[in-house]
């Protein structure tokens, strides 16, 4: 009996969520590898580092959402016609800003984050190079 | 080692419960700020892309980017299936009646469940277009629906509304609308 309550809560809420997804057949080449290896791999290669649009934290290689299998479509139809994988990165990064892709960029925001670090390391330097000094003199 | 080794002041002893701190708050106003998860379009200034998508519903023509000329228009991104959408269709009707002139494109739909759903909801659409594997909503930097566009008379994405439009943001359509006239 202690399972009655969540199974009503998920009869009740399983149309509500069913009906928030939509029922068509997936894009032809969501799920449907290129028939070249080599591009497939290409294909492969840049999905995994785009980010899904409405999954937050994977990426659409990852995703079952229907629109990370629409972009995965996109994806492969324009490597297979030969767009260059930066290109496409690109492309997506014009209409949906840095979000979508998970390759870090050095940008006006981003430069810290890449910067920081080598100062750290600088200083680190020094200050080794201060105390071994020290305990040799 | 001979000269005696320099002190530190002694304020210098506080620095790291500061630093601590300052870490404290930084997180704790992080957590606090509501989380925001809208991806806005970067198209924005940009004309729309080319397109030409087939009728999605009876009764109304397919869509392309060359409709958008002359003046100002929404054009709602939608789908029957999506249940904002349903609660948003009388405030597009309203803005519909109130002079706006609408274009759909509906993502992902069954021409008959398109059909259903403008039966039950009303339909303000000049004319809907079928975008079956989001082609256009990607072209055009929409990541979900319902969303809602300004297109000015020359074709040029003018702003961006992320969700469905609530009865009290309508005055607000209506201005960017207005504002797209120039």
């Amino acid at each position: 009996m202690r399972w009655a309550l969540p199974l009503a809560l998920v009869a009740v809420a399983a149309p509500i969520i069913a009906s928030a997804d939509d029922t068509m057949p997936p894009a032809p080449y969501a799920y449907r590898q290129l028939d070249d290896p080599a591009k497939e791999a290409k294909a492969e290669a840049l999905m995994e580092t785009l980010r899904c649009l409405v999954c937050q934290s994977q990426s659409i290689a990852d995703s079952d959402a229907p629109i990370a299998g629409d972009m995965r479509n996109q994806v492969r139809l324009r490597i297979n016609a030969g767009e260059d994988p930066e290109a496409i990165r690109q492309w997506l990064i014009q209409r949906y800003g840095d979000y979508v892709s998970y390759a870090p960029r050095v940008t006006a925001t981003t430069w810290p984050l890449f910067a920081v670090p080598a100062g750290l390391i600088v200083v680190a330097g020094a200050v080794m190079r201060r105390r071994f000094k020290r305990t040799s003199a | 080692m001979s000269e005696p080794k320099p002190q530190a002041p002694r304020w210098t002893l506080w620095l790291p419960l500061a630093l601590f701190v300052g870490f404290v708050l930084l997180v704790a106003a992080g957590l606090m700020r509501p989380k925001d998860t809208d991806i806005n379009s970067q198209m924005i200034g940009k004309p729309l892309p080319a397109f030409a998508l087939r009728a999605a519903a009876d009764g109304r023509g397919g869509l392309s980017n060359g409709d958008f000329r002359g003046k100002p228009r929404l054009l709602n991104i939608f789908a029957s299936w999506c249940v904002p959408c349903g609660v948003e269709a009388p405030v597009l009707a309203e803005l519909q009646r109130q002079g706006a002139t609408i274009e759909g494109i509906a993502i992902r739909d069954h021409k008959e469940d398109l059909n259903g759903f403008l039966a039950k909801n009303g339909n303000p659409y000049e004319r809907i277009g079928a975008d079956d594997v989001s082609a256009v909503q990607l072209a055009i930097g929409s990541s979900g629906v319902p969303e809602t566009f300004v297109i000015d008379g020359k074709g040029v994405i003018r702003y961006q509304h992320i969700g469905d439009i609530r009865p009290e943001e309508v005055p607000m359509m209506l201005a960017k609308l207005k504002e797209a006239e120039s």
